[in-house]
């Protein structure tokens, strides 16, 4: 759902739908739906601004984040936020954040917040490998190691930032290395097996919850798209993005379940009622009221009283 | 009422605060065992526990985010900068964060949170560490900006701020810590509402609009002044977001005179924007322009002979009062 999502929402893109930045999750699905998968209702859930796809992995409907990238009322974020700040505050989805590394201070204090409020909750922040030369990124990390913050930090390594490939941003090959400098737990390992991240984050979270502090964890994956729409990518060559396809994590989870004796025809039946939905949300956010100039004016500050 | 110091009345309300509330607690540098480096949270690490005062390590970044993040899940956190020239590493923290959320997320999310410590120009401590910043912050929508002048002021406001569920700046004068003022006695509960200005001193021949460390300079040079037959009303904003300007323009219906004195530099800011707003509520009452006296354009020098050339004086306000009421 989350591909066919991304897809629809590049076709309105140019159409002129979606204004703005977009930053698609194409190629990076199995890490959202692993995460989702392994955690708790209670657990909070923090991503940058490329969020589509921990949005909807985490229960938000399709019609009510593509209305929100087309700028609806009937948007998550009432068209106020737009595609980078996607948030469902009943499910735990604190946002889409859209300055580099600036959202991991933001996690660990609800993860500090489990902690003094002596709650069990976890909270699980998801970044780019950009974001591990940001100071806000170390401040997070060295108070999440110091207070031994129930929290996992994912680093969604794409390979680039932006259009900068990881030899000429960071000295290091494994990002991972950095936890040991906060004491942290750390792993590391390939993202395109749902199954695998499933594993290796239900166990990074587990940690966490029964009082093992915080984990740092590395994904390889690879985006197939450009950083945003904006992006014709072409800092890379396209053997190396075909090369990155071979290991489409739709694709092998497709072979696996074929392979397990899954009848093909109930795998193309999903397809198509994916493709049902997808439709039916961008009719809904095409259709839906515009966002409201009332909404914007009397959410500049919250209502005071019964503090 | 009994006095207490400025930094007594704030030290007051947080433990009140605390004491009322388990959602609020106490964070930033040497707050706790340091015993919080201007003494403001004295004792508290030893009334409340470790729990409630957090010392951090220094990383302003760091812990504004985390208590934003706390704020968001329901906590009510203060935060304190040791100086508030050590919030601009928090800055992306404070503007990008705390103020944007609540309406980015369409009102779904409140960040209930006070950051706060001290502000302005101490003695000899040159330009990184002289910033007197309401002026960065009061741009910003999504921002209460509060500047008490008094320990009374300090204590109701603080009081406020910590009840508010609205991320506050709250910026308390590092050379008045010591002032001291009459503060309601134990056992009276005052909020001091934000958003108010006070009237501070009556009279008829001036307006002066002012607000922490030179509002003492001005109340000096106004009892000068009265001495050679000017009669200066004073009115202390106490908040710069929002601005409460009715009273200000109804004192300039009785005195037709105004004069802005802050500690900020000229260009822009609370300042500006007052004088912005009283020529155009009070333009039919104002016998002359508004008068504006403001830290001098540069950054703050060390040596003791020329950082006395930068910061309003009384010889200052007395002579631009002078010039707005055509005496000299």
């Amino acid at each position: 759902m989350i591909r066919r999502f991304e897809e629809e929402a590049a076709r309105n893109y140019a159409k002129g739908k979606i204004g703005g930045f977009l930053h698609l999750y194409i190629g990076q699905e199995a890490i959202a739906v692993a995460a989702a998968e392994s955690l708790e209702d209670r657990d909070c859930i923090f991503q940058t601004y490329r969020d589509h796809g921990i949005a909807l992995a985490r229960g938000m409907s399709a019609k009510t984040a593509m209305a929100e990238l087309f700028g609806k009322d009937t948007g998550c974020s009432r068209g106020l936020g737009g595609s980078m700040h996607l948030f469902d505050v009943q499910k735990n989805f604190l946002g889409g954040w859209a300055i580099v590394g600036g959202h991991l201070a933001l996690a660990a204090g609800t993860a500090f917040k489990s902690k003094y409020a002596g709650e069990d909750g976890v909270t699980i922040c998801f970044f780019g490998e950009g974001s591990t030369n940001i100071g806000g990124f170390h401040e997070a990390m060295s108070l999440a190691g110091l207070w031994k913050l129930p929290i996992v930090f994912v680093c969604e390594n794409n390979q680039y930032a932006m259009g900068t490939p990881l030899e000429r941003t960071s000295p290091l090959k494994d990002l991972s290395i950095k936890a040991k400098g906060y004491a942290m737990a750390r792993d590391h390992f390939e993202g395109h097996d749902v199954e695998v991240v499933r594993e290796r984050i239900a166990a990074a979270l587990d940690r966490a919850r029964t009082g093992g502090g915080p984990t740092f964890i590395e994904i390889e994956t690879y985006r197939f798209r450009g950083h945003s729409m904006s992006d014709p990518a072409k800092y890379r060559s396209r053997t190396e993005v075909e090369q990155h396809k071979q290991l489409d994590p739709l694709t092998v989870l497709r072979e696996r379940l074929l392979g397990l004796g899954v009848d093909e025809g109930s795998l193309d039946d999903i397809d198509l009622a994916v493709d049902e939905e997808i439709d039916a949300a961008v009719r809904f956010a095409d259709e839906s009221e515009p966002a409201r100039e009332e909404v914007m004016m009397s959410s500049v500050l919250a209502e005071e009283g019964d503090s | 009422m009994r006095e207490l110091h400025y930094r007594e009345a704030l030290r007051e309300a947080m433990l009140e605060e605390m004491e009322r509330d388990d959602r609020v607690f106490l964070m930033g540098e040497e707050v706790g065992h340091y015993q919080g480096a201007y003494k403001v949270s004295e004792g508290l690490l030893e009334k409340l526990g470790e729990r409630r005062v957090i010392d951090t390590p220094i990383a302003e970044a760091g812990f504004a985010g985390v208590g934003i993040g706390a704020a968001m899940v329901g906590l009510r956190p203060i935060i304190e900068f040791m100086t508030w020239n050590f919030s601009f590493v928090a800055f992306d923290q404070i503007i990008s964060n705390a103020a944007k959320v609540h309406q980015m997320s369409a009102g779904a999310i409140q960040v209930p949170i006070v950051f706060r410590g001290p502000n302005g120009a101490a003695r000899q401590v040159a330009a990184q560490h002289s910033h007197s910043v309401a002026p960065f912050y009061a741009h910003i929508p999504g921002l209460y900006v509060i500047q008490p002048s008094t320990p009374r002021d300090a204590k109701g406001l603080l009081k406020s701020a910590i009840r508010s569920n609205n991320p506050v700046v709250f910026l308390e004068g590092e050379t008045l810590y010591g002032a001291k003022g009459e503060v309601p006695d134990e056992g009276t509960e005052e909020l001091i509402p934000i958003g108010q200005s006070r009237l501070a001193r009556p009279g008829a021949d001036c307006t002066i609009v002012t607000w922490g460390r030179p509002y003492h300079t001005v109340l000096a040079a106004a009892e000068k002044l009265a001495t050679e037959g000017i009669d200066c009303e004073v009115i202390d904003p106490r908040t710069l977001r929002p601005l409460d300007t009715a009273p200000m323009v109804r004192s300039i219906q009785k005195t037709n005179r105004c004069l802005v004195v802050h500690e900020h530099w000229p260009y822009g800011g609370p300042g500006a924007e007052i004088v912005d707003r009283l020529q155009r509520e009070a333009f039919d009452y104002l016998d002359a322009p508004i008068g504006r006296v403001t830290a001098l354009d540069v950054a703050m020098p060390y040596a003791l002979n020329l950082e006395d050339k930068v910061l309003p004086t009384e010889e200052w306000v007395i002579d631009a009062v002078k010039r707005v009421n055509y005496v000299k």
